[in-house]
């Protein structure tokens, strides 16, 4: 079984860091995984992405042409990736950035306002958290306890006090995804 | 030849900006509070005024600068990292009566540069460059240059730039203007609107002296990078003024005696 | 063995530094300055010796000298600081002194870009320099196969008194992917009885690459024809996927190898029975190895993030036994499975003849 998922969004959206957390849940479940950054100058002040796969066996490419999950933060990415992902594919999408919703009719969509929940837990850039929360329910390969033990894991000790408000927004996400 | 009019706001007190002729209708790449803007400004203001936008080429460098060719209106290459100096040496002796000039970071002048530099001025090249120093590389992500600060942080001096491991930062006008080939050195800087004005005199005089054929001339501008400082841009031009001007003197390290009585 | 989630140039900066690496000079240069980065900060804490040079002509010198002393050193650095290092390089090799750098390829040529890209094949297979010498070069399509290469590089190097390149690529040194690091071994404390050092108690050595006789110099260049020899014999590694009933057989090193076994595995899916054959020692070549495929397979497809560069190195051992095609993407774009499947799926339906170019069909096939 292999899943990859292509989160995207500005630079500063803690995208990268989205994709590491669940990498490294991924990879404390035993699981092969892939990390692969957009990377360079072009991600100053733009847009930033990553491609996370995560399999059974050693994994061959690690960019695909056709991610089954997106998650996108803003509106480019959306504009950008949601034709390409796969068919019965998931696209999460930011609705707090978008004047849209998801097209797409032969994918799953979950919209949620990603930015105003994290804004009212706190903190708007929780966003990535509470969308990484919104796409747990429907990822069969990781539960949201291992999602939130690999964020202890791997946060360093002097971020841990932070950890409590990234828990809270993924919880969010996951509750928002559910209503 | 048709020599470009110098363009002057018609109405002086409504126009506050307008794009001088040989900067391009380009939005640059730069981030939020970078001067290499204003340096390219200023640099294309002087082509301007002093009508030369159809008889320059410009010689961008490897940095963050490496797209300069595509915000100025005149011809343009890109050199190899660090050899810029070299590649106008080329241009000028081909075609001695066009105005060649060459924008460097201190990574590629000061630093892998420093060969085709310091030949360039020996020579008395009659090229002119634009210095760019900034105290760090910029482009590939905030390593040290050799111009960066000690105890200054960056991403390959991880704790501060140890002046016994990795060396002292490199004065380069101070060092060029003994070279009897240089016609024109001096150090400015772009941390304030005085000093902006005071920058852009120099880099007038500088192409002078190339124009006038009196040899090698550098403009040491010190500039600013936010991004890899980790700094706003409010911070970074006070840093400039606190930390920078101290370390890198203003000051006109040599200038030609022809070009010291010239009014600009 | 607990695994980390490593960047793969953060993480063979830390394989180095775990093969007792004792010294490290280099230049930043995107897509491999998180390496010098990480040297930056591990060497000083392990009290070794870590310098940012001033340019790569420096950094390899630096090198030089350093692996005069015996000690185990490295640089690292992507192609446009390979070409200014081709001159150290040659040096190195002539003075048969040990060294490890690290490649990680960008597009080119010149200035190029910063995307991944496999086209400084040709330029590190030569050594990159003048003169008769023949570098090792290794290529890993994963950050835990550039760790254990790593630990290999120094062993090797040392062992045939020779470079011995890792070339990985912008996508190999940007990713993360759970390793295993190896245990630390400290440097070594003893000295090779050719390494200069201070001649107490013995008589005086002198390195050098400079022999004045061409009948001693043909001696040394015999010696390091031997030596390839011996690496031939040796130091030929390469991993196979899915060969034992193929009937077709995909090629590709590094990123491209890895692109090719997903779309390997989705022909397979599909009933077609085709398989990866993925070279690890670029030099030596696994020549044998893919002539013996060729007596056994209806055709080969070569994948690469260049021109087809080993497309020709493939061709020269396959010696006409199989016809060959090649798909290949340029210039910094790294292919997708689903184009290498459209090859795998041209490869069955329209069957490649002996006469075909493989070059020119690809050409035109790109520029149409
Ligand atoms: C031969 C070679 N080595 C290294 C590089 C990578 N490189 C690109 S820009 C740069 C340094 C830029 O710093 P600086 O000159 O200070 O300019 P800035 O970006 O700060 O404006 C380096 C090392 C390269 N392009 N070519
Ligand atoms: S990285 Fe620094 S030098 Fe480069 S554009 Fe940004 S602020 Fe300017």
């Amino acid at each position: 079984m292999q899943t990859e998922i292509l989160i995207a969004g500005f630079g500063g959206q803690g995208v990268l860091f989205a994709g590491q957390v669940l990498a490294y849940a991924a990879m404390d479940a035993g699981h092969e995984v892939t990390w692969f950054p957009s990377y360079g100058p072009e991600m100053r002040g733009g847009t930033a992405n990553c491609t996370v796969i995560i399999a059974d066996e050693e994994i061959g490419s690690p960019l695909v042409a056709h991610p089954q999950v997106l998650m996108a933060l803003n509106a480019p990415s959306l504009d950008k990736f949601e034709p390409q992902v796969q068919p019965e594919g998931l696209v999460v999408a930011n609705a707090s950035l978008l004047n849209r919703g998801v097209t797409r009719t032969d994918v799953k969509a979950i919209a949620l306002k990603a930015s105003h929940i994290a804004e009212a837990l706190g903190d708007r850039r929780l966003a990535n958290m509470v969308m990484l929360g919104a796409m747990m329910p429907r990822f069969p390969m990781l539960t949201m306890e291992q999602i939130k033990t690999a964020l202890k894991g791997h946060l360093p000790a002097r971020k841990h006090h932070l950890l409590e408000a990234n828990y809270r927004a993924l919880d969010a996400g996951a509750a928002a995804a559910q209503a | 030849m048709t020599v470009a009019a110098p363009t002057k706001p018609k109405t002086t007190l409504k126009m506050v900006y307008q794009r001088p002729e040989a900067l391009a209708d380009t939005p640059t790449h730069y981030c939020p509070g970078c001067t290499h803007g204003v340096a390219h400004r200023l640099v294309a203001e002087v082509i301007d005024e002093m009508g030369l936008r159809e008889k320059t080429i410009g010689i961008a460098p490897v940095g963050c600068a490496v797209l300069a060719y595509d915000y100025f209106e005149f011809d343009g290459v890109e050199a190899a990292h660090g050899r810029a100096p070299a590649m106008a040496t080329g241009i000028k002796r081909v075609l001695p009566d066009r105005i060649v000039f060459t924008y460097q970071g201190d990574g590629d002048l000061a630093s892998i540069g420093m060969g085709e530099i310091v030949h360039a001025a020996a020579r008395g090249e009659r090229i002119t460059v634009i210095f760019i120093n900034n105290a760090i590389y910029g482009m590939t992500g905030g390593q040290m240059a050799p111009t960066t600060l000690p105890n200054q942080i960056t991403t390959s001096s991880p704790g501060g730039r140890d002046v016994a491991v990795q060396g002292f930062p490199i004065r380069m006008s101070e060092i060029l203007a003994t070279l009897d080939g240089a016609a024109y050195v001096v150090r400015r800087s772009m941390h304030d609107p005085a000093n902006i004005r005071k920058a852009k005199k120099a880099i007038r005089l500088a192409f002078e002296a190339q124009v006038r054929g009196l040899g090698f001339s550098l403009v040491e501008l010190l500039s600013t990078c936010p991004t890899n400082w980790k700094m706003t841009p409010a911070e970074a031009m006070n840093w400039v003024r606190d930390n920078m001007v101290p370390a890198y003197p203003l000051g006109d390290y040599k200038v030609a005696p022809e070009l010291q009585k010239l009014r600009v | 063995m607990t695994r980390q989630l490593l960047k793969g140039n953060v993480a063979m900066a830390e394989a180095a530094i775990r093969a007792g690496v004792e010294a490290y000079f280099g230049y930043p240069i995107t897509p491999q300055s998180e390496l010098l980065e990480w040297m930056a900060k591990r060497m000083p804490e392990e009290g070794r010796a870590f310098l940012q040079a001033e340019s790569e002509v420096a950094a390899i010198n630096m090198v030089y000298g350093a692996a005069c002393t015996g000690a185990r050193v490295m640089t690292s650095t992507s192609g446009p600081g390979i070409s200014l290092m081709a001159e150290g390089i040659s040096y190195i090799a002539g003075t048969e002194v040990p060294a490890v750098i690290v490649d990680v390829m960008r597009g080119g040529p010149g200035l190029g870009n910063i995307a991944p890209s496999q086209g400084d094949y040709r330029q590190v297979i030569h050594g990159a320099g003048h003169g008769d010498f023949f570098p090792l070069v290794l290529a890993p399509a994963s950050v835990q196969e550039a760790v254990d290469l790593i630990g290999e590089a120094f062993d090797l190097a040392e062992k045939y008194r020779t470079i011995v390149f890792v070339v990985a690529d912008g996508s190999i040194g940007q990713m993360m992917e759970p390793v295993s690091l190896p245990e630390p071994r400290p440097p070594r404390r003893e000295r090779p009885d050719w390494a200069v050092g201070g001649a107490e108690g013995r008589p005086a050595r002198r390195l050098t690459s400079l022999y004045l006789k061409p009948e001693v110099e043909e001696e040394v260049n015999l010696r390091l024809v031997q030596r390839w020899q011996a690496m031939e014999a040796n130091e030929i590694r390469y991993r196979e996927y899915y060969l034992d009933d193929a009937e077709y057989v995909v090629l590709g090193f590094g990123t491209a190898g890895r692109v090719a076994l997903s779309a390997v595995r989705a022909a397979r899916a599909e009933g077609i029975k085709v398989g990866l054959f993925r070279p690890v020692s670029l030099r030596p070549f696994p020549t044998e190895a893919i002539r013996d495929l060729a007596a056994r397979s209806k055709a080969f497809l070569v994948v690469e993030m260049n021109g087809g560069q080993m497309l020709d190195d493939v061709q020269a051992a396959a010696q006409g036994q199989v016809p060959v095609r090649f798909y290949g993407r340029m210039g910094g774009m790294v292919p997708f499975p689903d184009e290498v499947l459209a090859e795998i799926h041209a490869l069955v339906s329209e069957p490649p003849t002996p006469a075909e170019a493989p070059r020119a069909r690809w050409l035109a096939q790109m520029v149409s």
